[in-house]
Formats: structure tokens, C-alpha cells, sequence
């Protein structure tokens, strides 16, 4: 082994990283939050049955859930350049992210609202509350505990996928790593260290959701 | 271009069709070689995880969690990078062969965990009582039973597989990503490209659906 290894030039970067490391957990909590409204928007008109605009959230799920990720970010860098529409590579990689979030957490959204049975909203309307309070007060607060596990799992995904966006340039973590390792030709050390970064932010996603699952369904 | 300047771009034509299936089969192959490989490693190490206890969950369940916590695209940089490095050096293909395998293993290693512990306890005794060995208890017992659980389970991650090998395209490996992405350069006609590049992956991946639809509907009666 004639390779020797050089870790300075990466603890000297290791700033750089991390704050890259913030931009990847702000880009995909941002595109969770967006993902979550949209995702709940196509389930719930995919469910009301109107054929109309079903087709439009049948294909957007499908095509969400059944093409690679990276193909998605491409269609919004170099898909919607070609009709002179650029994006800054943030607003590429949040609407890729956004529009992939959406399609997975539709089809969650829709199996958590079939699995609460009808009779619990007419239990809830029958005890006179109007159809939001019902909603807001019955339905809902069940659903979330059917979608949280599927939503954290899909969090922890929005963070592995974002590392594409090195790929259309952005300087997330990802990105922020290879240029780092293209300056100073020490490739494997930084994603190395990169490698770990990813790894905490995950655990710390995992942690930090399963301590407010356990405030939140403490009953 | 009829006046006879320079010539940037040039027309999709059929032959670019045919680049593109090129393309598609590579991903084929590589993504059906890391299914298969990653299916019967993760199987072992579902097996494992689902024996060793807590050993097993801290050591060999650790490993795992990791080639499940950093991006796929990471770990394909960090392994063809380290391979010259003790002196193996691999092509584009075989490390994104590898190194999705060993990324589908690690999702199928929980997915057959979880298939082993479906099996009620009882049910593995009542076969171990009517004189079957262990290894009769695993293939007759604990198999059926649990594969019939976890198939729609395995099914996603064997999807999650084709998908993610388009990251393999970052590796200059010339799958249907990386052959799309040099063609839209080339023809500047990215929606067509990228249209047909999804309807590829739509095609490889409806047959793996389609096979785990009609399974999960026979094996519904038996």
C-alpha cells in the first residue's frame, strides 16, 4: 500500500462541512414540510374520487415513486432549462426533493386515512361536532400516529437524497465535499469523513423523532 | 444544419434509441446482479441478525445500519476510491455492482429479520416437536411462513435497487443514466430523453411488481 493518508487538509476543511452539513438537513426538512402539504393535497383529492384530476395525482405518484430520484432532479435542472426556465441548483434539488416527498408520502397519507374506520367520524359527528372538528379532533390525531413512522423513514430518505445534489451543483454536503476533495486531490479522506457526517445527522433524525413521538402519543 | 456551419447539436434519431436500450441493459445486469447477490447476503444476514441476539444486533447490525445511513452516492465514491488504494483497482460496473449489492443487503438483512420474527415461536416449537431439525424448521416452517410476510416488504427494496442505480452514473459506468445524460447534452432535447429514460426504468421495474403481485395473490389460497 503506497497510499498515504492526509487528514489535515480535511480537519482543516471540516467548518466548511459542517455548515454544508446544515444546509443539507435545512433542504430536506423544507422540502418535508412542502412534500407533507403537497402529499396530503394528492391523497386527499386522489381519494375524493373526482376522475377529472385523478389521473393528475395518479401520474405524479407514479412517476414519483417509479423513476430514480436523480432523473426527477434532472427533469427540473436540464428538463426545464431546455424551456428557459432556470432554477438555482437550491430551488432544483428543494422541487426535485419536494415533488419525490410528495409521491412517497401520498401514498402513506392514503393508507393511514383508510385504515380509521367510517364509523369513527360518524361516532364523531353523531356526538354533534362539525365535520372539521371531527376531522381536526378524531381523524387527523390517528392518522399521525399511522404516518409518523412512514414520514421519519421518508425524513431520513429526503437526507440521502439530497447528497444528489452534488450532481446538478449544488453545494450541499455532498457537493461541498467534492469540491473540497477536487482542490486538494484527496478524494477518499473527505467523503470519508462525509461518510460519518451523513451518518450522525441520520441518528440524530432518528433520535430527535422518537423523542417527540414519545411526547406526542404518550396516550 | 443545411447551410454547412459547424454543427453543435444533433438530432434524436432511432440509432440514439437504440444507445439508450444499451444503456438499459447495463442497468439491467448490474441492477439484477445486486438483487440477487444483495437478496441471498441480506437473507444471511437477516438469519443471523435474528440468532445472535445482542451480539449480533451491536456488531453485525451496526455494519449494516451504516451502508443504510450514508447516501448510496457516498459510498459509491468511497469504495472506487479505496480499491486502487490497496491496490485492486476496479471498473466502473463492478464497483456499482458491488456496492449496491452490499446496500441491498443491508435493507434486505432487516426485511428478513422481520420475516423470521413473523413466525410465532409457538409455531417453530410445534415443528421442532413433530421431529423436524432445525434446518427442516427454517425451509419448511419458518420460509413459507415468512416470506409470505415480508414480500411486499422486499419487493419495495428490490425497486428502491433499480432506481438507485442510476447513481451508478457518477461512476462513468455508461447505464441508461449516464448515457441519457451525454445524449441531452448532445441533442438538447432533455424532456424527450429524460421522458424515454423513465419509461425504461417504468419497464424493468413492472415485471419485478408484476411477479410480486401474482405471487402474493397465489400464495394467498395455500
Amino acid at each position: 500500500m503506497e497510499y498515504t493518508f492526509h487528514w489535515r487538509p480535511v480537519f482543516n476543511r471540516l467548518p466548511d462541512l459542517l455548515e454544508a452539513g446544515l444546509i443539507t438537513l435545512e433542504v430536506s426538512a423544507l422540502s418535508m414540510v412542502i412534500g407533507i402539504a403537497l402529499g396530503l393535497g394528492l391523497a386527499l383529492i386522489r381519494m375524493s374520487g373526482n376522475p377529472a384530476i385523478a389521473w393528475f395525482t395518479i401520474g405524479w405518484i407514479e412517476i414519483a415513486r417509479n423513476t430514480p430520484a436523480l432523473l426527477q432532479l434532472f427533469f427540473f435542472s436540464f428538463g426545464l432549462g431546455a424551456y428557459g426556465i432556470h432554477l438555482t441548483p437550491y430551488m432544483v434539488v428543494l422541487c426535485g426533493m419536494a415533488f419525490n416527498n410528495a409521491g412517497y408520502l401520498a401514498e402513506s397519507f392514503r393508507g393511514g386515512f383508510a385504515a380509521i374506520p367510517d364509523t369513527q367520524m360518524k361516532a364523531a359527528r353523531s356526538l354533534g361536532m362539525t365535520a372539521t372538528q371531527a376531522y381536526l379532533r378524531i381523524i387527523i390525531p390517528q392518522v399521525l400516529r399511522i404516518v409518523y413512522y412512514p414520514m421519519t423513514n421518508q425524513m431520513v430518505w429526503a437526507v440521502l437524497i439530497s447528497s444528489l445534489g452534488m450532481l446538478v451543483g449544488f453545494h450541499e454536503l455532498a457537493g461541498e465535499t467534492q469540491r473540497q476533495a477536487f482542490r486538494s486531490f484527496r478524494l477518499f479522506e473527505f467523503f470519508l469523513v462525509t461518510a460519518v457526517i451523513y451518518y450522525v445527522i441520520v441518528k440524530i433524525i432518528i433520535l430527535s423523532s422518537r423523542l417527540i413521538a414519545w411526547r406526542l402519543f404518550r396516550y | 444544419m443545411a447551410d454547412g456551419g459547424v454543427q453543435f447539436f444533433f438530432e434524436f434519431t432511432e440509432r440514439d434509441l437504440l444507445i439508450l436500450a444499451e444503456g438499459a441493459k447495463l442497468t439491467l445486469i448490474i441492477s439484477s446482479l445486486a438483487i440477487v447477490g444483495g437478496t441471498v447476503l441480506g437473507g444471511l444476514f437477516g438469519w443471523l441478525l435474528s440468532v445472535s441476539g445482542r451480539f449480533g444486533a451491536i456488531t453485525l447490525g451496526w455494519v449494516l445500519d451504516i451502508f443504510r445511513s450514508v447516501p448510496p452516492i457516498v459510498q459509491l465514491v468511497l469504495f472506487v476510491n479505496f480499491f486502487p488504494i490497496i491496490g485492486f483497482p476496479v471498473d466502473a460496473a463492478q464497483a456499482g455492482t458491488l456496492v449496491l449489492m452490499m446496500y441491498c443487503s443491508a435493507l434486505v438483512a432487516q426485511v428478513a429479520r422481520a420475516g423470521i420474527e413473523a413466525v410465532p415461536k409457538t409455531t417453530r416449537w410445534a415443528g421442532r416437536s413433530l421431529g423436524m431439525s432445525y434446518w427442516q424448521d427454517l425451509r419448511y416452517v419458518v420460509l413459507p411462513i415468512g416470506l409470505r410476510a415480508v414480500l411486499p416488504s422486499w419487493t419495495g427494496v428490490a425497486l428502491g435497487v433499480l432506481k438507485d442505480s442510476a447513481l451508478v452514473s457518477v461512476l462513468k459506468a455508461g447505464e441508461l443514466m449516464q448515457v441519457s445524460q451525454e445524449m441531452i447534452t448532445r441533442t438538447q432535447q432533455p424532456f424527450l430523453i429524460l421522458g424515454i429514460a423513465g419509461l425504461f426504468y417504468f419497464a424493468l421495474s413492472f415485471p419485478i411488481a408484476r411477479l410480486s403481485e401474482h405471487l402474493e395473490r397465489r400464495w394467498k389460497y395455500d
